[in-house]
């Protein structure tokens, strides 16, 4: 493989990890909360949804990905009303978002555009386009970092850095803030919050709705920054990709990062090497290379690897004891 | 009342007219209170007689529908948990509420962070610890994971928690449940030292014991009502028992001395892992006689559940062999906890909730579990017969006295001695060779439990064989011929009951033996 080829699957798998390790991320605000959240998927394709057909109509990215933002907060907050307020079956709540958000996308959008549940295509200033970094002109000559730098790391759209920098700011959230010990805190044991005079139910409804903003970003990417436009069920089962990795990462955003680029990666090779013949075996089907992210998701919830352990509290809603 | 509130003889903690229902159930009924400043109060009563519930309710946990609460002369509305400790009052829960994988350090911070950045709260916390260790005698290592920590030192953590958040008033809700002897004794040491440094103490049990060794005053509730409040020196275990269950209880077991017959059980060697490969009995051996009950102290998972459980058939061994009657029992497969009641060995086990009974059965549902395989409940085909199981209960409940007698109520409705009862009247009846019961009064009130101790007696002088394990030393000591200590998955010692006492018991619970010391 040469140097080329390289550099392509590198940036493919960046651009591809993205709106995993956004879901991921906010996924991993909701869980370490002690609220499970099978929806990642359903909030990313509304987020999508709203950020492809804002963007459409009012020709600003940057609309579009509030719209998105929007959508996604508004599902979070259905989910949290059902899961913290009234103590519902969380995984049951999980899963109508994403049927809610499957369905809403496709008529809505059939109503407004009338192209078979696809928003217009987006041209120029109705997508996010990809950004130069500063510098990366004047570095490119520098050797290994120029590469590095300029040649690989610079030339994403603006919500590919969004989700790089999510990762140390919500490490730093979590283990540094005082927010982020009460939503650790909750996660484990909500009794030990609420004794402590911390309210449980408004400690939760925080990490749902920064839930519920990141999973916006990630479906906006899809629509205004990978894609140019929605497209019926887009997400294609990523908010669950985005799931196994979190799990994958046992709950902490470092290796939440590795584990989506991991997928990222998987996901960029299945795009590469289709039709690859390997010697003496024959040509490798095209469905299973794309399969592999899937298969390394079945993989991982089955537990092959590792024991990890969820938050103790999750899943259950909180009920004050005697 | 605000010059009130600078008066030095204000009470503590005053309550004036507390009622709260939850429904129907008026679970406090027009309470008066009042804890002196510098003492420790005892608040006794049985389960159900409310007393957790007027603790909710002075730490903000509930609201009382009437009534005020005066904190230092003072009256103080607290509406919710965030208020109690804004007017000192602290409390170690029963079941503590830490974090297990947080550090002591970010327990005892948790809520009470100095702003919104941890570093600095944190440096100010481990300050504060070093200062309250020296000068409580609290010490523990700010950097533990809790989980890691024994429960006596959790308890700890749970004072230190209080103590970090300025607590004057200390609530403690049964303590000892969990405690060893020794640390229980030295958590009363901390209690009298707390005292003395002018704290105010309330201590919530139902162990007269120690109502007597540490309190100053103490309160008595029944069904939901004060009935008394008395100084502790001038009452005795059997008053504060009459006023408990508002008749004479008898506090000592009425026992012959035990004619021990055949070894009728075994144990050889038993050894048990669990699932995560760690081993948890690390070979026990004992033998178990008709005519005897054989006790088994120890601190709440040093094996014994996993011994009842192996011996029931609910578990499978990985090593040893149980023999019962001269016939090697199977140790291996998980599915014969039936086979085991069919040769005779009923099993009470410790938790009924969850083991002993569906709680959502109505009564006679519960009555033959587990049994409903005899001929006797058999109906035409494969069915059952409704009338002759519902007969039975009814049987079943006339001869163990089960209130309400009633059939049909559902299980979760029946009061804590009430369910046991029903479990016992389901094994018993079926007049099993062995008995292993598992802490058979746990949650269970003062009446029950001389009723249920009462027909384990009259088990044994049939000649029967009772295993009884339990992690209250009172029990133990009331009802054993003899008795065996286990810790950390072995048998520390065995003793014949009358031939020791509690300090040497305690002291086997920690895995020292005396008796080897001394030689």
């Amino acid at each position: 493989m040469d140097l080329a080829t390289a550099l392509a699957i590198a940036e493919s798998s960046m651009r591809l990890a993205a709106p995993l390790l956004l879901a991921c991320l906010a996924g991993l605000y909701s869980e370490r909360a002690g609220i499970f959240d099978i929806g990642l998927e359903g909030k990313m394709l509304g987020a999508a949804f709203g950020a492809g057909a804002v963007a459409a109509v009012t020709g600003s990215a940057w609309i579009g990905l509030a719209a998105g933002m929007a959508v996604s907060t508004v599902l979070a907050l259905i989910h949290g009303l059902a899961s913290i307020t009234f103590r519902g079956n969380q995984i049951i709540s999980g899963v109508a978002i994403n049927f809610l958000a499957s369905g809403l996308t496709a008529l809505i959008g059939q109503n407004w555009f009338g192209m078979g549940g696809q928003t217009p295509q987006l041209f120029g200033d109705q997508r996010f386009l990809a950004v130069e970094l500063p510098l990366a002109g004047a570095l490119r000559d520098v050797p290994v970092i120029g590469f590095l730098y300029s040649d690989f790391l610079s030339g994403f759209t603006v919500l590919v850095y969004v989700a790089l920098l999510a990762v140390p700011l919500t490490w730093w959230v979590l283990f540094r803030t005082r927010f982020g010990l009460r939503l650790r805190a909750v996660g484990e044991n909500p009794g030990a919050v609420d004794t402590a005079g911390i309210s449980v139910v408004r400690l939760r409804y925080q990490a749902v709705i920064i839930t519920g903003l990141l999973c916006g970003i990630a479906g906006a990417y899809l629509a205004t920054g990978m894609a140019a436009g929605f497209i019926r069920d887009m997400t294609a089962g990523k908010g669950f990709i985005a799931l196994a990795a979190l799990i994958f990462a046992k709950w902490r955003p470092w290796p939440a990062l590795w584990a989506c680029l991991l997928f990222g990666f998987l996901e960029a090779i299945g795009i590469r090497y289709q039709g690859v013949t390997i010697p003496n075996v024959g040509t490798v089907p095209v469905q299973l290379m794309q399969a592999l992210p899937y298969i390394l998701t079945v993989v991982i919830l089955a537990g092959f690897v590792g024991r990890a352990i969820p938050p103790r509290a999750g899943g259950k809603p909180y009920v004050k004891e005697r | 009342m605000a010059s009130a509130a600078q008066a030095p003889d204000a009470p503590a903690i005053e309550l004036r007219g507390i009622s709260k229902s939850f429904g129907p159930v008026k679970a406090n009924e027009d309470i008066d209170l009042r804890v002196e400043p510098g003492t420790i109060h005892g608040i006794v009563g049985e389960n159900g007689a409310g007393k957790s519930t007027l603790m909710s309710i002075l730490y903000g946990f509930y609201q009382a529908d009437a009534g005020e609460i005066l904190i230092g002369g003072k009256l103080t509305p607290i509406p919710d948990s965030d208020a109690a400790i804004r007017a000192g009052i602290g409390m170690v829960h029963q079941h503590f509420m830490l974090v297990e994988n947080f550090t002591v350090l970010e327990n005892v911070v948790l809520g009470a962070e100095d702003g919104a950045l941890l570093r600095p709260s944190l440096a100010k916390a481990r300050a504060e610890l070093t200062r309250l260790a020296r000068d409580y005698e609290l010490q523990v290592d700010a950097d533990a994971v809790v989980g890691d920590l024994s429960v006596g030192f959790q308890q700890r953590v749970e004072i230190l928690k209080a103590l970090y958040r300025h607590a004057d008033i200390l609530i403690l809700d049964e303590p000892t449940g969990v405690l060893t002897p020794a640390e229980a004794d030295h958590l009363f040491r901390i209690l009298r030292f707390l005292r003395d440094q002018g704290k105010t103490i309330i201590l919530i049990t139902h162990k007269l014991r120690e109502i007597m060794a540490i309190t100053d005053r103490v309160s008595v509730m029944r069904r939901g009502r004060m009935v008394a409040t008395l100084d502790t020196a001038r009452t005795s275990p059997p008053e504060l028992a009459e006023l408990m269950v508002g008749r004479r209880v008898l506090l000592r077991v009425d026992k012959g001395p035990a004619k021990p017959g055949d070894v009728l059980m075994q144990v050889r060697d038993l050894k048990v892992n669990d699932w995560q490969g760690v081993e948890r009995l690390r070979g026990v051996s004992f033998d178990l006689r008709g005519g005897e009950i054989l006790g088994i102290a120890g601190v709440a998972g040093n094996g014994q559940s996993e011994l009842l459980e192996v011996l029931a058939g609910i578990r499978p061994a990985s090593g040893g062999s149980v023999r019962f009657r001269g016939e090697a029992l199977a140790l291996d497969s998980v599915a014969n906890a039936e086979a085991r009641r069919a040769l005779g060995i009923a099993h009470v086990p410790e938790d009924r909730h969850r083991r002993g009974l569906v709680m959502p059965f109505s009564e006679w549902e519960n009555s033959c579990l587990g049994y409903h395989g005899e001929p006797r409940y058999a109906g035409p085909a494969w069915t059952m017969d409704r009338r002759a199981i519902r007969e039975l209960a009814q049987a079943g409940i006339e001869k163990f006295d089960i209130r309400p007698p009633s059939v049909d109520l559902t299980t979760s409705n029946f009061s804590g001695g009430n369910q046991q009862k029903i479990v016992l009247a389901r094994e018993i009846e079926r007049d099993p060779d062995v008995l292993l019961v598992g802490q058979p009064t746990r949650g269970v009130d003062i009446g029950a439990i001389e009723f249920i101790h009462r027909e384990i007696v009259a088990l044994r002088d049939r000649g029967k064989a009772i295993l009884l394990v339990s992690v209250e030393l009172d029990e133990i000591q009331a009802l054993a011929d003899r008795i065996v200590v286990m810790f950390d998955g072995r048998i520390s010692g065995a003793r014949a009951a009358g031939e020791t006492d509690e300090r040497e018991l305690g002291l086997l619970m920690a895995g020292i033996d005396p008796a080897e010391r001394a030689a």
